[in-house]
């Protein structure tokens, strides 16, 4: 169970990137998690509500994308997406495949801010 | 009020990624060979670096070892005996190493006077293998007696891994262990990944092993 460390630093880093809008208030982030990046999204939303409390993430959404893990393989010279991760196949023509292109990745995409009225 | 989206792009993990990158360019300028050793508790971790670090000695290398634990220093007192500097990292509940504990464990070590440097990572199939540590090669370890779907069952690990390490095979006709299902799922996972078939008791496989480890640190230094 990583899951807390990971929206920990979610926390950290949405909490940076805050500094640019000052005031502004967090309503939605935006994940996307490859298939392969062993996060599983009910534990991530648990612990969401958690570590988000008290920061000016507090009471906003999380919003997870999964993504297919994509196999390049040789013999076809082309990318596929696998049909299961118990099997790192090519779709078209079923050769083993290694090399891994899509998959791993475990990113904030982007972030829904409210931002503060601007005195004139 | 106004809303807006704010691009991000951002790795949630970039904070360890970047501390990885650092310390792999470490281990490169020091041309240190270092290995992340990763299994379920008691696949024998600790078994197989206790026999892989008596043999490097007496071959003449110099080798140390990190070893991760929750709580106790029981492993690296196991691996200590062997003569090798060893260093604990206690990660006090957290199950898994992060690059900073690595880096942090790494102070007074002279890096260049080593010619490998294990790291035994906290006994877990899912947790570390979001974590680079600045490894060079990750190790994944398999008991004959926990199961040859294992790979199936853990994908993210066995496809992370770069080489998988079977262990107990002195135990394997004992236990029933289907030596073909267990080669065919981690080749499945992870096509083409080099395999050995070890015992720490008996010594089975080790020689072959040693020469993969030697192998490895003649293409860093090529490199
Ligand atoms: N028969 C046999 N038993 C082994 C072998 N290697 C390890 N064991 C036994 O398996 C048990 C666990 O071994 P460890 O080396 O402590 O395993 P580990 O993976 O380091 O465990 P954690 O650090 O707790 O995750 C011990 O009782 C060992 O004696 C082996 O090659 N053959
Ligand atoms: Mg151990």
């Amino acid at each position: 169970m990583h899951e807390l460390s990971i929206v920990s630093s979610i926390v950290d880093s949405v909490t940076e990137s805050l500094a640019r809008y000052p005031g502004a208030r967090v309503i939605g982030v935006r994940l996307r998690v490859g298939a392969l990046a062993a996060v599983i999204e009910d534990s991530l939303q648990f612990c969401y509500g958690i570590a988000t409390d008290g920061t000016p993430l507090a009471g906003s959404t999380l919003v997870v994308k999964t993504l297919p893990v994509v196999v390049h393989c040789s013999r076809c010279n082309v990318d596929g997406a696998i049909e299961s991760v118990q099997s790192f196949r090519c779709p078209h023509c079923g050769e083993l495949a290694m090399d891994v292109r899509q998959g791993r990745e475990m990113e904030i995409e982007a972030i829904e801010i409210e931002e503060a009225e601007v005195d004139a | 009020m106004t809303t807006r989206i704010v691009e991000l792009r951002r790795g949630i993990l970039k904070k360890n990624d970047e501390l990885a990158a650092g310390l792999r360019d470490r281990f490169t300028a020091a041309n240190v060979l270092v290995l992340n050793l990763v299994s379920s508790p008691g696949t024998g971790k600790t078994a197989f670096l206790e026999r892989t670090l008596r043999e490097l000695l007496a071959q003449g290398s110099l080798a140390a070892a990190l070893v991760g634990d929750l709580e106790t220093d029981n492993d690296a007192r196991r691996l200590a005996a062997s003569g090798a500097p060893v260093r604990q990292i206690n990660t006090h509940g957290i199950c898994h190493l992060e690059a900073e504990m690595v880096g942090k464990h790494l102070d007074g070590w002279e890096l260049a006077a080593l010619d490998y440097l294990f790291i035994e990572n906290v006994g877990n199939l899912v947790c570390p293998s979001s974590y680079d540590l600045g490894e060079k090669i990750r190790v994944a370890l398999l008991s004959v007696t926990e199961g040859e779907d294992k790979p199936l069952k853990y994908p993210t690990l066995f496809n992370s891994a770069d080489a998988a390490v079977i262990t107990k095979m002195d135990i394997a006709e004992a236990v029933g262990f289907d030596r073909e299902a267990a080669l065919r799922n981690i080749n499945e996972i992870r096509p083409g990944m080099r395999i050995f078939e070890t015992s720490a008791k008996t010594g089975a496989g080790l020689a072959e092993w040693l020469g993969y480890l030697q192998e490895q640190r003649a293409n860093q230094a090529g490199s």
